[in-house]
């Protein structure tokens, strides 16, 4: 009788095959793999399509002042991607981002720069992916070189050392006249040219601006999937065990300094990719744009945006971007308010006022940010006319 | 030797400064796990506050008057953004009062203008010998507000009911709830204490020559102070603030001499490097407390 019991059950219809769903059940997950995946729902995949559809399309549409706007969007969401990923996801503090991002701008303007300048440093290589990726890997290597304090420190008190580090680096930035070109001065940022086209140039067919909206857009797009690739891969999970519990983290296997120090290094890389990409739109740098004012926003996008999501990364980042041109409308509804930085109360001030208030506001009505509003919106349309 | 004297007379003077501002960020600690961002903010209203209050009333009765409102303030805010968020993450708080600085300062630089505003203080530059130095007079004004204000506070919560229950709180919260502690008026009490003492250091960093729109960076520097001191400890605080201020005031007069490759203005950084290489050697700072954790 064991013998029969033992035996697996008929069934009436065999199981779907590990990895596929049955037919006509889109939102059934048979596998730990259909739950992990990129686009894990039929709505993210065609939302993705039609996104990306329509940025495709915007250059055609917008105004050149507008492309230039979203460019500079982009290229923070790419910066604010990497910060999600050392504070959001691994959970380490850092106010230093602004000094990641000078460190890429600046070795990518010294790679990008011309050759015979005696008083500025310069390589002329000016192919893109080159400058690029070096300014990426100069601030991932000194990502490197910091990660040792968080792997000492935590919580608070990393947070002041990489404020430290900041007025540091500020410092250094300000006096290393032959890298920079000094306050007052700067130095031309690095020249994006890709297969001989300076696309910072209007060719015939596209605008310079144009041409840079689809170069953000493009890189964007890249770094957001490899983001959302780090963050669901087992890297991206050893981060969140360290984030939650760092000692749990450890008994379970998790090698906590190892991940502390790959979580600054690849936040370092995105803050430095960011930093050279972001002043190649403007194509001006100066040493006094680094300050703690920088790393405030970048925290102020990811707060705002959603903690440790990547698609919230991106919102935030293109809120914040947004955000001086709203404000720069305002005179015209609020006839009180001055746009010349002289008078009282003027746009600038209304603008700084909103970033601290806005950083406010959402930490405590909304602690998950615009993603959270996202979802919230999300859950209410999908069981509508129900509450739940 | 007479330059070395005058330069840690000098260092001692900003140190004091800088050790109030560390203790105002010391007792918000204490109470509640936060590094209060918000200092440099409530800093520069209070030395703003005093600089309006000293022509009518004098610099002498502004100052307290400033610690007052800014008391006020600090009291505002920890009821309207503090309170709601307990519970919640210690580095949530701490960015809340990153917001609340950026918002408080765009109002206060609106009160300085674009200039440099006088604070109304009687020393000025001013010099008086002092075992034939010429000592500073805001200098020794800075020491002796210090040594005041520390040895009020120490006795406060050495001595008072009020200061004991400040303790108790800040060991152990749901003991003191137990034994009658109101929590929640001490952490206001604290943000209120921290707010009075932003205030008073804000008058003195004014003195002699006034604040500006960039002047709040210089509360910054307590924070080395504290992190160098170990972030719970008063008495650290303190210490770290002049160490703090003796060690920039060094580099200010012999850096440009000795190591001339590190630049101008390398002193105003100083305190970030003597921070990093304390926390390299003691990453709990001088005197603080090791976190203990549980498995």
């Amino acid at each position: 009788m064991t013998a029969l019991e033992n035996r697996p059950a008929e069934r009436a219809t065999p199981a779907p095959a590990k990895g596929r769903r049955p037919w006509g059940r889109p939102a059934m997950y048979t596998g730990y793999g259909q739950d992990m995946a990129l686009l894990n729902t039929g709505a993210k995949k065609a939302a993705l399509a039609v996104l990306l559809v329509v940025a495709l399309l915007l250059p055609f549409v917008l105004e050149d002042e507008l492309l230039r706007l979203l460019a500079t969007g982009a290229v923070l969401a790419i910066g604010a991607i990497g910060l999600n990923l050392v504070t959001g996801y691994a959970g380490q503090v850092s106010l230093g981002h602004a000094f990641f991002l000078g460190i890429g701008a600046y070795t990518a303007a010294v790679v990008s720069g011309e050759t015979g300048d005696e008083d500025l440093y310069g390589f002329g290589i000016t192919f893109i992916p080159v400058w690029l990726l070096a300014g990426g890997a100069m601030a991932a290597l000194v990502g490197l070189v910091v990660a040792p304090l968080a792997s000492r420190l935590r919580g608070l008190y990393l947070a002041i050392v990489t404020l430290g580090l900041v007025f540091l680096g500020e410092h250094v930035f300000r006096e290393w006249d032959a890298v920079t070109g000094g306050v007052g001065v700067g130095r031309p940022a690095a020249d994006p040219v890709l297969f001989g086209v300076d696309l910072s140039r209007s060719t015939d067919a596209f605008s310079a601006d144009q041409q840079m909206y689809l170069l953000m857009t493009a890189l964007l797009v890249l770094f957001a999937l490899l983001g959302r690739n780090i963050a669901r891969s087992a890297i991206g999970r050893s981060f969140a065990a360290v984030r939650d519990r760092d000692i749990a983290a450890e008994v379970t296997g998790v090698d906590v300094r190892k991940a502390k120090r790959l979580a600054f290094v690849i936040s370092g890389f995105y803050a430095g990719c960011a930093g050279a990409l972001l002043y190649s739109i403007s194509g001006y740098l100066d040493p006094s744009s680094f300050g703690l004012l920088v790393s405030v926003q970048f925290v102020a996008m990811v707060l705002i945006g959603g903690v440790a999501t990547i698609s919230g990364s991106i919102m935030g980042a293109f809120f914040i971007a947004i955000l001086p041109r709203l404000t720069r409308e305002l005179p015209e509804y609020l006839p009180f308010l001055s746009s010349s930085a002289t008078e009282f109360p003027n746009v600038f001030q209304v603008e700084t006022l909103l970033y601290g208030l806005l950083i406010v506001a959402f930490l405590i009505f909304e602690p998950r940010g615009l993603f959270g509003v996202w979802v919230r919106a999300r859950n209410y349309w999908k069981s509508w006319p129900f509450s739940y | 030797m007479r330059d070395v004297l005058l330069t840690t007379i000098r260092g001692l003077g900003f140190g004091s400064i800088y050790a109030m501002l560390a203790v105002s960020f010391v007792i918000i600690y204490k109470s509640s796990k936060v590094i209060s961002f918000a200092q440099p903010a409530l800093m520069l209203a209070g030395a703003v506050l005093v600089s309006y209050l000293a022509g009518p009333v004098g610099f002498y009765l502004a100052v307290p008057l400033a610690a007052i409102g800014i008391a006020a303030l600090g009291l505002g805010l920890e009821r309207t953004t503090i309170r709601p968020m307990i519970g919640r993450p210690v580095f949530v708080v701490a960015i809340i009062t990153l917001g609340l600085d950026i918002a408080i300062r765009v109002v206060v630089n609106v009160f300085i203008g674009p200039d440099v505003r006088n604070v109304g203080d009687p020393w000025g530059l001013n010099t008086v010998d002092v075992a034939g130095l010429p000592v500073q007079e805001r200098y020794i004004a800075m020491v002796v507000v210090l040594v005041v204000v520390v040895g009020a506070l120490f006795a406060f919560f050495r001595y008072s009911r009020y200061g004991l229950a400040m303790r108790a709180a800040s060991l152990d919260q749901e003991t003191a709830l137990v034994q009658g502690v109101s929590v929640g008026a001490m952490t206001a009490l604290a943000w209120a204490m921290a707010g009075g003492l932003a205030a008073v250091a804000g008058a003195f960093v004014g003195a002699g020559g006034g604040v500006d729109q960039s002047t709040w960076v210089i509360a910054l520097k307590a924070l080395p102070a504290i992190i160098i001191g170990g972030l719970d400890s008063i008495e650290g605080a303190v210490v770290g603030g002049l160490l703090v201020g003796i060690v920039e005031s060094f580099f200010a007069s012999y850096q440009g001499e000795y190591l001339p490759w590190l630049g101008q203005n390398f002193s105003l950084v100083s305190p970030y490097v003597l921070l990093l290489v304390v926390l390299l050697v003691k990453p709990y700072g001088l005197f603080g407390t090791r976190e203990v954790e549980r498995v």
